[in-house]
C-alpha cells in the first residue's frame, strides 16, 4: 500500500465526510457556547478584580490564578467523571462547555483587566468629573475603548478554546476529533484523521492570519 | 460680598510621608472668578482636584459645593454634574466624534434626549468656534481647539462651578490664546470660575480674586492689583519675580 493510498485515500474520505461534518458542527456548538460564555464571564471577573473590595478581589484572583493552572484536560476529567460522585452529572457536552469556559474566563478576565488599565487615567477622571456613575463611565467609555484594545488577544484566546475543544473527545462528545478517529476505526485506513487535521486548519488558519493582520495594525498606532 | 457657594474648610491631603495640602480654609462666591497661582508641586492643581473629588482627602476635612458635603456616596455624582472641569490634557473621549462628546454626559445625567442634547451641543460648539469639526473625532484637532471642545463638554451640563486645571499648560503658544478668549468670554457670563493657571497675564485681567499658594498653604489672595503690584509676602514676591521678569 503507497504512501498517497494510506494517507490520502479519496474513496475513504468521502464516505467519512458527512460524519466528520457532523463532527464539526459539534466542535463548533462547543467552541461557540463556551467562547461566548466565557467572554461574559471574564468580563465580569475583570471588572470585579479591579472595582469590588478587597475580599471580592482576592475570590477572584484566587479564580484565575486556579483556572490558570490547572490542566483543562484534568479539569474536564474531573467534571465528567467525579462530580457525579457528588450528584452532578453533565451531560458529554456541558462537561465540555463547563470546563472549556470555566478556563476560558479566567484568561479573558486577565486580558479584559489588562485592557482596562491600559486606559489613560484622565478618562476615568473626565467622565467621573461629568459625573457619569461608575456604570456609565464603565459602558460609554472605558469599555469601548478597551475592547479595542482586548481584540487580539481575545481572537487569540477564541483560537486557543476552538482548539481544546478536541479534548471532548476523550468525554465521549462525538466531536470533529473523536469522529474522525471511529471513521479510521471502521474504514481502517488514517485519511479521516488527515481530514479532521485539514478541517482544523481551514476554521483555524484565518483566524490566525487574523490576528497577525490586527497585532500589525495595532503595533503602527492607534486608529 | 454674596453667599459662598463653595466652602472648603481644613483642607488635608497627604501622599504617604508627603503633605500636599495643610489644612486650606477658603471660601468661593457665587460668580467669583478665581485664580490660583503658584510654583509646581504648590498643591494648587490638588486643591481644585478636591473641589471635585478626584482626589480623596483625609479625615476632618470638609468641602461644601451649593451646601452638598463633597465624599464618597450618592451625593458624589449630583456635585460632579454641578462642577464641570477641564483639564490640562484634554482628556475628550477619542472613540466619540466631537459633538458627541458634548453630548454625553447631558444624555446620560440629564437624561435630556438625543435632540435637546444635540442641539445644546452644536450651539456651545458655536460659541467656542468648533461647529465645522462637530462631526470630527478628537484626534486630528489641534490642542487649542481640543481643549475648546472640553470646554464645551464640561459647560453642556450648565455647571454651577467651572474648575480648570492648568488649561493652557499643554499648548503651543500660538494655541493659549484662542483657548483663554474663550475663557474670557466665560468669566462675564456669571459661572463661578476657578483657573489653576501659570497665564498672569490672564489672572491679572479675568480674576476677581487671585490665590498664591506655596508648600501646600495659602500664602496671600486678593485682587489681581493687591497680588501682582503690591504682594506683601516675600515668597509671592520672590515668585512673580521669576515668572514675569525675564
Amino acid at each position: 500500500m503507497d504512501l498517497f493510498s494510506t494517507f490520502f485515500n479519496i474513496p475513504v474520505l468521502m464516505q467519512s465526510l458527512p460524519q466528520l461534518m457532523n463532527g464539526l458542527l459539534v466542535t463548533i456548538g462547543i467552541g461557540a457556547t463556551s467562547i461566548i460564555a466565557g467572554l461574559i464571564g471574564g468580563l465580569f471577573l475583570a471588572v470585579l478584580r479591579l472595582y469590588a473590595g478587597p475580599v471580592v478581589t482576592a475570590l477572584v484572583r484566587g479564580y484565575i490564578d486556579v483556572f490558570r493552572s490547572i490542566p483543562l484536560l484534568v479539569l474536564l476529567i474531573i467534571v465528567y467523571y467525579a462530580l457525579p460522585f457528588v450528584g452532578v452529572r453533565l451531560s458529554p457536552f456541558f462537561s465540555a462547555v463547563t470546563a472549556l469556559t470555566l478556563v476560558s474566563a479566567a484568561y479573558t478576565a486577565e486580558i479584559f483587566r489588562a485592557g482596562i488599565e491600559a486606559i489613560p487615567k484622565g478618562q476615568f477622571e473626565a467622565s467621573a468629573a461629568l459625573g457619569l456613575s461608575n456604570r456609565y463611565i464603565m459602558t460609554d467609555v472605558i469599555l469601548p475603548q478597551a475592547i479595542r484594545i482586548v481584540i487580539p488577544p481575545l481572537t487569540n484566546n477564541c483560537i486557543n478554546v476552538l482548539k481544546d475543544t478536541a479534548l471532548a473527545s476523550v468525554v465521549a462528545m462525538p466531536d470533529l476529533l473523536k469522529q474522525a478517529t471511529q471513521a479510521q476505526a471502521l474504514a481502517a485506513n488514517p485519511t479521516p484523521l488527515i481530514g479532521a487535521a485539514v478541517i482544523y486548519l481551514i476554521l483555524l488558519l484565518p483566524m490566525v492570519r487574523y490576528v497577525a493582520h490586527l497585532e500589525k495594525r495595532f503595533s503602527r498606532g492607534r486608529s | 460680598m454674596k453667599a459662598p457657594l463653595i466652602k472648603i474648610s481644613n483642607l488635608r491631603k497627604t501622599y504617604g510621608q508627603f503633605t500636599a495640602l495643610h489644612g486650606i480654609d477658603l471660601e468661593i462666591a457665587q460668580g467669583e472668578v478665581l485664580c490660583v497661582v503658584g510654583p509646581s508641586g504648590s498643591g494648587k492643581s490638588t486643591l481644585i482636584r478636591c473641589i471635585n473629588h478626584l482626589e480623596a482627602f483625609e479625615d476632618g476635612s470638609e468641602i461644601t459645593v451649593d451646601g452638598i458635603p463633597v465624599r464618597p456616596g450618592p451625593d458624589l455624582d449630583q456635585v460632579r454634574a454641578e462642577v464641570g472641569m477641564v483639564f490640562q490634557s484634554f482628556n475628550l473621549f477619542p472613540h466619540m466624534t466631537v459633538l458627541r462628546n458634548v453630548m454625553l454626559a447631558p444624555i446620560r445625567v440629564r437624561k435630556m434626549s438625543e435632540a435637546d442634547a444635540e442641539k445644546r451641543a452644536r450651539d456651545l460648539l458655536e460659541k467656542v468656534g468648533i461647529s465645522v469639526q462637530a462631526d470630527k473625532y478628537p484626534a486630528p484637532l489641534s490642542g487649542g481647539q481640543q481643549q475648546r471642545v472640553a470646554i464645551a463638554r464640561a459647560l453642556a451640563m450648565e455647571p454651577r462651578v467651572l474648575l480648570f486645571d492648568e488649561p493652557t499648560s499643554a499648548l503651543d503658544p500660538e494655541m493659549v490664546g484662542e483657548v483663554l478668549d474663550v475663557m474670557k468670554k466665560l468669566a462675564g457670563t456669571g459661572v463661578t470660575m476657578v483657573v489653576v493657571t501659570h497665564e498672569m497675564g490672564f489672572a491679572r485681567q479675568v480674576a476677581d480674586r487671585v490665590l498664591f499658594m506655596d508648600g501646600g498653604a495659602i500664602i496671600e489672595a486678593g485682587t489681581p492689583t493687591e497680588i501682582f503690584d503690591a504682594p506683601k509676602e516675600e515668597r509671592t514676591r520672590n515668585f512673580l519675580h521669576a515668572v514675569l521678569d525675564h
